[in-house]
């Protein structure tokens, strides 16, 4: 066979079963958008590589298979870069291919020239700057296989325009890139944390991201019915067991529900599976189960006594792991731990006041949830309203809910649901966004009229940096700088302007039944929803203080 | 005393590498963002020039097997040895930096 390298780039792609590319055109990678006209694959325009970054990492996010985003050299790859960071933060597969300067002028300081490669060391879990066409042949299955394997990651391939251009002969088509088969696991060391399980008098199981990545969340509920495991999960966890299992003890940490947070000082054995025991899950570390033994599992072997020194650990996927550990694992009654956990959980519930109040933050989720079952998927923003979701959004599916965890990404939520619609158009999907998010990537608006997804953006609408007020308020002696917005356009007038139906549930008669109605209508949509300006998320822990340090109220007043 | 052991406790890591562009920007990167100060490299190819051997003088930190374990992941990187502060690979250097 004889092909230019940008027609083996596609060509491998198909083979791989990518069915959309996110991504913007430009200079360096015109030869692969000419490959593209014909081919299958439906390339989805984004009008920012950052959106293209989001879109993509929305459907990875959603299948948990690697998607694929283009962008330019230069200043489109310096756009896609917080996509990619976010992605490795939160290990997504996503394979990111950028066009690059022809090889002869890397290192010219030419023309939409920047080192993407040096960019994206430290932000990737592998990149890859491609010196001949056929060498493509090799690095496109590897760069699926790297995002797939072990703990998913983002993948850049860096390919200069002679490369695209290049003629090259090739006898048959490499195999396209799978995953790597998992580690072999210890069961000597299942037996021990089985033991150690056995042994404990108030142990809680602690699950994270990892287990929605590798499909364990019925593993979870079994491995905790069977042993009567109260379970707390992290941010990217939530989903991994229904929010309404008696087990289930909802989100630790920063915005963590009091009993929450004290049933771990009370714990003796912290069971970590798929977590990494992250600052905003943790608080000050010292202090964080400071009671507890910890066992931990984990994909990523480095993160195993990174953070907290484990007294067994074991390298190993959470599914595959979680079913050898249920083998071997005996009924456990424990009444008296149980109770006690319930017991907390009644003297020191989470608040949610305002649920039934559409114009307050609980009381919007709620409502939207009423509207929805749990076939929707949920995407957040960054700041206050995606705490406010993480703490009062029923989540009962594991892969519910995307959201920026490790990087926190302001901007993430609405290209990441239209990633998600692309992905299962069938569903609907619902972002809530706050005004600040809202214009991070608000241009993707166009890619969403022209697509016309099934997207319902919610902006939960303060007028202000919420969560910079917030901090503010608290720790700052009520100074607000740089956290009002003085120019305040309202959402549903710019969503307009984009072509895409939206309201304002903002004085009107039944915001209620707005809402319902916009939420029920196919196709996009966008929702402005006032909030009170004062309002806070709460419970908090301080940054860097000890998780049992909460705080519930506002303990210094605003200037 | 050897030049090499100023100060603290140095060990020697013998990684087998990829021979490509960008393979030292990896494992420098990696303990450069970790504020990880090597104190010597040496890379020269080894065989038919498909691979390199990367030798790298480090403090013995609590941090190193930290630090090894991230190494093992890099992709480029397909070995990772540890040996004594006085490997003689490094001592036989002594005579170009005095």
């Amino acid at each position: 066979m004889e092909m230019t390298g940008a027609e083996i780039i596609i060509k491998l792609l198909e083979r791989q079963g990518i069915t959309h590319i996110c991504g913007m055109p430009g200079g360096a990678n015109l030869p692969m958008y000419d490959a593209l006209h014909q081919s299958e694959i439906k390339h989805v325009l984004a009008r920012h590589e950052q959106g293209a970054g989001f879109m993509a990492q929305g459907m990875a996010r959603t299948t948990g298979k690697p998607a694929v985003c283009f962008a330019t050299s230069g200043p489109g790859a310096t756009n896609l870069i917080t996509a990619i960071a976010d992605a490795k933060l939160d290990s997504i597969p996503l394979v990111a291919i950028t066009g690059q300067v022809p090889l002869s002028m890397i290192g010219t300081d030419a023309f939409q020239e920047v080192d993407t490669y040096g960019l994206t060391v430290p932000i990737t879990k592998h990149n890859f700057l491609v010196r001949s066409a056929a060498e493509l042949l090799d690095v496109i299955p590897k760069a699926f296989c790297i995002a797939m394997s072990g703990r998913p990651g983002p993948v850049v391939v860096d390919v200069p325009k002679d490369v695209q251009l290049q003629m090259t002969t090739f006898d048959t088509w490499p195999e396209m890139g799978c995953e790597k088969p998992d580690v072999k696991i210890d069961d000597r060391v299942l037996d021990d944390m089985v033991e150690m399980i056995e042994n404990a008098k108030r142990p809680l199981f602690f699950v994270g991201g990892g287990i929605v990545a590798s499909g364990a969340s019925d593993l979870v509920c079994q491995v905790a019915e069977r042993a009567h495991l109260p379970t707390v999960s992290t941010l990217m966890g939530l989903g991994a067991m229904p929010c309404d299992h008696p087990l289930f003890l909802g989100m630790l940490g920063m915005h963590g529900a009091l009993y929450t947070n004290m049933a771990l000082e009370l714990c003796d054995l912290i069971f970590a599976v798929g977590v990494r025991f992250d600052d905003r899950a943790t608080g000050k570390v010292a202090q964080f189960c400071s009671n507890a033994k910890v066992i931990h599992i984990d994909i990523d072997e480095s993160e195993l006594g990174k953070i907290k020194q484990p007294v067994l650990a074991l390298e190993a996927d959470a599914c595959a792991a979680l079913q050898m550990l249920y083998d071997r694992l005996p009924q456990i009654a424990r009444p008296d731990w149980v109770a006690s956990v319930h017991r907390l959980k009644l003297d020191y519930p989470l608040a949610i006041p305002g649920a039934d109040d559409v114009y307050k933050p609980y009381g919007v989720i709620s409502h939207v949830a009423h509207a929805l079952d749990d076939t929707a998927i949920v995407t957040t923003d960054v700041g206050q309203h995606q705490m406010w979701v993480a703490q009062a959004f029923p989540f009962r599916r594991a892969g519910q809910l995307l959201t920026s965890g490790g990087l926190g990404t302001m901007g993430f939520g609405v290209p990441a649901a239209m990633g998600a619609a692309l992905a299962e158009p069938e569903r609907t999907v619902v972002c809530f966004s706050g005004d600040g998010s809202f214009l991070m990537n608000v241009q993707e608006l166009a890619t969403l009229a022209e697509e016309n997804l099934n997207v319902k953006i919610v902006v939960m609408n303060n007028g202000y940096l919420g969560m910079v007020r917030q901090q503010q308020t608290l720790f700052y002696g009520g100074r607000e700088e740089g956290s009002l917005f003085q120019a305040q356009p309202n959402p549903a007038h710019i969503a307009r302007a984009f072509g895409v139906p939206a309201c304002d549930l903002g004085g009107v008669e039944d915001p209620v039944g707005m809402l319902h109605e916009m939420l029920s209508a196919p196709g996009p949509c966008v929702i402005n929803a006032p909030i009170g300006e004062d309002e806070m998320v709460f419970p908090m822990v301080p940054p860097g203080a000890a998780n049992k340090d909460m705080i519930s109220e506002v303990t210094c007043e605003r200037a | 005393m050897s030049v090499l052991n100023l100060e603290g406790k140095r060990t020697v890591l013998e990684l087998t590498v990829a021979n490509h562009p960008g393979v030292m920007s990896h494992v420098c990167g990696l303990f450069a963002r970790r504020a990880y100060n090597v104190e010597g490299v040496l890379c020269m190819p080894v065989g038919n020039g498909d691979c390199s051997r990367i030798w790298l003088m480090v403090n013995e930190t609590e941090r190193l097997g930290q630090m090894m374990k991230h190494l093992k992941k890099l992709e480029d990187v397909f070995e990772v040895g540890r040996h004594g502060a006085d490997h003689e690979v490094f001592e036989r250097l002594e005579a170009f930096f005095e």
